[in-house]
Parts: structure tokens; sequence; C-alpha cells
């Protein structure tokens, strides 16, 4: 199936002489829900920002639906809707008024309609004739949200969409997404909280320095650095780790209380058995054990650095 | 070329309800500034001066005053239309619009115009309760009027692009717009300038402006009608060749 956003070789340097994207290629799946992960400032608003058109590439080529964003960007507009990561709104228009320009300005004819069933599922028709600066800053989300539906995109990009966002929206935010993807719509977010994409998504883009360093399929991701982390609780405090134990890359938690061994499930030999059978031999008890799944945090930090230290 | 009217009609809708907003102000003060204007210059004044080249001095200052109040409000309005989104960051909707350039001038400028030549129309009516002024070419004064507003308004967006700071947008109309209306006649014929002061009168552009649309009012002004017409036309392809520019590159509105 053809990609609904190919990006190929995109780069872009600022004129402050900052490179903010080195040769970036990703292709984006119809329908699914796609997370661009990293930390600040590696470059993720700069990506959306030239898919939008709001940021000139320095090179490459991007298409949305088949569309050259330069070259054909009123067909490629059409079809992209935008929730920025800033809050910029105006402060004067009505949240109805403000709504239904957004809709006229990506060139739909009005549709009041649909406009209501948008207010309705944000929680804004009550609000509809407030001034936006009446409004709190998760209502002001809110309405920066309806105005990127207005137009009815068929890609939708949330930049950071719950940084700084409320329970309540959160929640609101995530039905909305799933309900928008039940309806075809191709849904692109970035964040820097690792749970998020792993809530969310369906593949996991890993972008650092400007620099894309895996796309994934987020259960794949997950399978593939599928690192587990055994938790020990020691019978007694242990002040330092015995000689004996050098073997296994230990780490003392809790005070000494705590004793974790961090192993990869594939492994042929993952080591827990023989460093079992090692502290018994020392003499070293322990009350209860667990293991649990590294979280994506882990990964990603794991990730960094082995891109950082590998140059 | 398709021609998107939804998104120019959206933006043009914006900005005249912006204009709404302030309504009453913006429709009171040109009254009010007018009468005062008729009162100092046209009374006090005039009554000293009484005639300019055979037409009464209330009535001559009439075009210099609606073109002097066209091109203040077209630089104020125009200059601010796209500032403010810039400067409060709502621009990236407008930016990632599937609106051309051509398409968000006509709308940004119309809009502007529309309220320039509104204002325009009010400060002549008002004229009316103390002066009687006969128009002698109404359709060439409207079709001036009409022009010069949009001229007026690309100058004040391209300002308003321009501006990095709510200093420069108001610098320019304060520093250079004020004195050139001022020194171009709109209260007064070049001809009562000395010898050598009117040669140096004759490098403000709007002498020329102001000349061709006191013509279309009493069928002569300070130079000939084509000059007039010439310069006009010479400074809106100047404004139009600089939007266009700012656009392609993406000056101060894309990174
Ligand atoms: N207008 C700009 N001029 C110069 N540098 C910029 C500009 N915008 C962003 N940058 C730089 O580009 C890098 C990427 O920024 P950004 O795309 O905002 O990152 P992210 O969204 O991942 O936090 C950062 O180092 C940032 O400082
Ligand atoms: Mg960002």
């Amino acid at each position: 199936m053809q990609p609904i956003i190919s990006i190929s070789d995109l780069t872009k340097t600022y004129k402050s002489g900052h490179q903010a994207l080195k040769r970036v290629d990703l292709e984006i799946r119809k329908g699914e829900i796609f997370a661009l992960l990293g930390p600040n400032g590696a470059g993720k608003t700069t990506l959306i920002s030239i898919i939008c058109g709001i940021v000139r590439p320095s090179s490459g080529m991007v298409t949305a639906d088949g569309h050259d964003i330069v070259r054909d960007y009123r067909a490629a507009r059409t079809k992209i809707g935008l929730v920025p990561q800033e809050l910029h709104t105006d402060a004067f228009e009505t949240v109805l008024a403000t709504v239904s320009f957004s809709r006229g300005l990506f060139g739909k004819a009005p549709n009041p309609a649909y406009i209501e069933k948008i207010l309705r599922d944000l929680s804004l028709w009550d609000k509809r004739k407030s001034k936006i600066m009446e409004l709190s800053g998760g209502m002001k989300r809110r309405v920066m949200i309806a105005k990127a539906l207005s137009h009815e995109p068929e890609i939708l990009f949330l930049d950071e969409p719950t940084a700084g966002v409320d329970v309540e929206l959160r929640r609101d935010m995530w039905g909305l997404v799933h309900e928008l993807r039940q309806s075809g719509v191709t849904i692109i977010l970035t964040t820097h909280y690792i749970e998020e994409a792993e809530e969310m998504a369906d593949r996991v883009g890993v972008i650092s320095k400007g620099e894309l360093i895996l796309v994934e399929e987020k259960t794949a991701l997950m399978k593939k650095l599928g690192k587990k982390t055994l938790t020990l609780n020691l019978s007694e405090q242990m002040t330092a780790l015995p000689e004996g134990l050098a073997d296994w890359t230990l780490e003392l938690k809790d005070d000494g209380h705590e004793l974790e061994y961090v192993f990869d499930t594939h492994d042929e030999r993952t080591g827990i058995p023989s460093l079992l059978r090692r502290m018994s031999d020392l003499g070293i008890g322990f009350k209860d054990l667990n293991t649990r799944q590294s979280s994506l945090e882990e990964i990603f930090v794991s990730l960094v650095h082995d891109g950082a230290g590998s140059k | 070329m398709a021609f998107n009217l939804h998104s120019v009609w959206a933006i043009y809708k914006f900005e005249v309800a912006r204009f709404g907003r302030t309504v009453l102000t913006s429709l009171i003060t040109p009254v009010i500034t007018t009468s005062l204007y008729f009162i100092v210059f046209g009374s006090a004044i005039g009554s000293r001066m009484t005639e300019i080249g055979g037409i009464p001095y209330g009535a001559f200052i009439v075009p210099g005053l609606m073109m002097l109040t066209m091109f203040t409000e077209s630089i104020f309005n125009a200059s601010f239309g796209i500032y403010m989104p810039k400067w409060s960051g709502t621009i990236y909707e407008l930016l990632s619009a599937p609106v051309s350039a051509f398409e968000t001038v006509v709308a940004y400028v119309g809009a502007a115009a529309t309220k320039s030549i509104v204002i325009a129309s009010i400060i002549f009516a008002t004229a009316h309760l103390f002066v009687d002024v006969q128009v002698a070419h109404p359709l060439a004064m409207m079709a001036f009027m009409l022009l010069m507003a949009v001229t007026f308004c690309l100058f004040g967006f391209i300002l308003g692009i321009w501006a990095q700071s709510f200093e420069q947008l108001q610098v320019v109309p304060m520093l250079v717009v004020m004195p050139m209306t001022f020194l171009g006649g709109a209260f007064y014929s070049i001809d009562m300038l000395p010898a050598a002061w009117r040669t140096v009168t004759l490098f403000n552009p709007v002498v020329y402006l102001i000349s061709g649309f006191r013509w279309t009012f009493f069928g002569k002004g300070d130079v000939a009608i084509e000059i007039s017409l010439a310069a006009v036309f010479a400074f809106l392809l100047i404004c139009l060749a600089v939007v266009g520019w700012m656009f392609r590159t993406g000056y101060r509105l894309k990174n």
C-alpha cells in the first residue's frame, strides 16, 4: 500500500547554522498512529513544521497522500490538520467563530452541523459563544484541536499533545484519537513521554539530534529490546557488592536492601540460575523476588546512550 | 489557476470582524478629526486664505484630508492585520493552510482597503457639513480612491511583515508617512512654496498622489493627471514586487 506520508532525505539547517534534521527518511502508513519520540531539541517540531508548510526544508522531499508538499501544496495541505505544541490562539474571537474560520481557511464550505459535532466531542459546545481569552489553558488547547479538525483532515499532527494537559483532557484526547483512527484518520504525534508512545502508538520512531535512529512496530520494539529487571529483596542489608558476584552486572538499591539485575529475555542464557546458585553458595538470602518489563523509557535511554557511545 | 474563494472569504471576514469590534471608535474618530480640521484649517486659517487657484480653501483641503486619513488608516490596519498573527503565533494556521500568496494578499489587503474606503467616505460626507464640495470627475475619484487604498494597504502589509516589534510597526508611519503627507501639499498648493522648496517637494511621491486626487475633484492639480496616475501605478507595482519577493523567499514569515 502506498504510504500516506513519504519523507525522503529530508534535511533542515536553520539560518543560525544549526542542523535540526539530518537526512531523514520515513514512511507513515495510512490509518496508523505513529509516535515520534525524542528528547527536547531532537527536531520533532521541525519535522512536523516542514510537512505542514510552516518551515521550509533545506533539501529532500515530502509527499502527503501522493502530493508534493511544496509543488502541490494545496492538495497536500487540504488533507492535513495540525495541533501545534505551543498554545497560539486569537483573544477576541469566539470559539465558534474561530473554529468556523479555520474550516473556511482550509477551503471548505461551511458545515455548521459538523462544527457542532466537533465542539460537542471536545466539550466546547457550551463555551461556543465565549471569547477565547476567557478560557482556561486546557480549554484553549481544546479549541486548537477543534480548529485542526474543522476541515476534516485525513492526516492529523499532534505536537506534544499532552504536555501540561490535565487528566481529563488527556483522557478525552485519547478517546478522540481512537475515534479518529476508527474513521481512518492517520495520526502522527510527537512526545518525549515514553508512556504516551507506549500507550497509543502502533509504531514508534525514535529521533535524537536530528537523526531518526530507528522506526519499529511498538510491540516489536518492546520485544526486540525486551530487557527485564530482576529485583531481589535481601534478607540482610548489604553495604557493598561481594567479590563473588562480580561476574554479573548488579546494582544495590534501596540502601542495600535490594539487588537489581537487568537481563535480556532473548539471551540464550540469562544468567539467573547461576546467579541464584552463587548467592546461595555465598550465604546471601532473599525474602522475595520479582521481574518486570523495562519501560520504553529505559529502552530509549539505552538506545540514545548506545547511539552516542558508538561514535 | 484555481482561486480558493472559501479561504479568501474566511480571512476577509475575519479581518472585517476585527474592525467591527471597534466599529464605533473607528467611525466616530474620522468624523471628529475631520470636524476639527475644518474648524482649525477651514475656518480659522481658511478665512484668511479664502481661495487657492479659484477654489475655496475649505473645499481645497478635502481631497488632501481624505488622502491623509486613507494613508494612515491603510498602513495602520493592513500592517496590524498581518503583524498580529505573527506576534501571537496564530500565523502557523495561515502558513499551513492551502492558500496561495496571492490569495493571502487579496484577502488581507482587500479587508484593510475596504475599511479605508469606508472611512474616506465618512470624511467626504462629514466635509459636506462644513463646505460645499463638488466633484468634477466622480468615477475617476472613486477609481483613484480604490487604487490608492489598495496601494497604501499593500505598503502597510509589507510593513507588517517586515516589522519585528510594535515599535518598528509605529515608527514608519510616524517618521515617514506623516511628514511626507504633510509636506505633500495636503493643505496647500505646492505653487505657494518658494521655487527651491517646490523642486524638493517634487521628489515626494505623495505630492503626485494628492495632486491626482485633487484633479478628480476640481479638474486641476499641481501636476498633470497623467503624471499622478503614473506615480500611483509605479508605487503599486513596487509594492506588488516587494510582496511577491517576500512570499517567494518566506521573508520573516517562514524559517
Ligand atoms: N527558528 C529556529 N532557528 C534556529 N534554530 C532552531 C529554530 N527552531 C528550532 N531550532 C533548533 O532546532 C532544534 C530542533 O528543534 P525542535 O524541532 O523544536 O525540537 P523538538 O520539537 O524535538 O523539541 C533545536 O536545537 C532548536 O534549538
Ligand atoms: Mg517540539
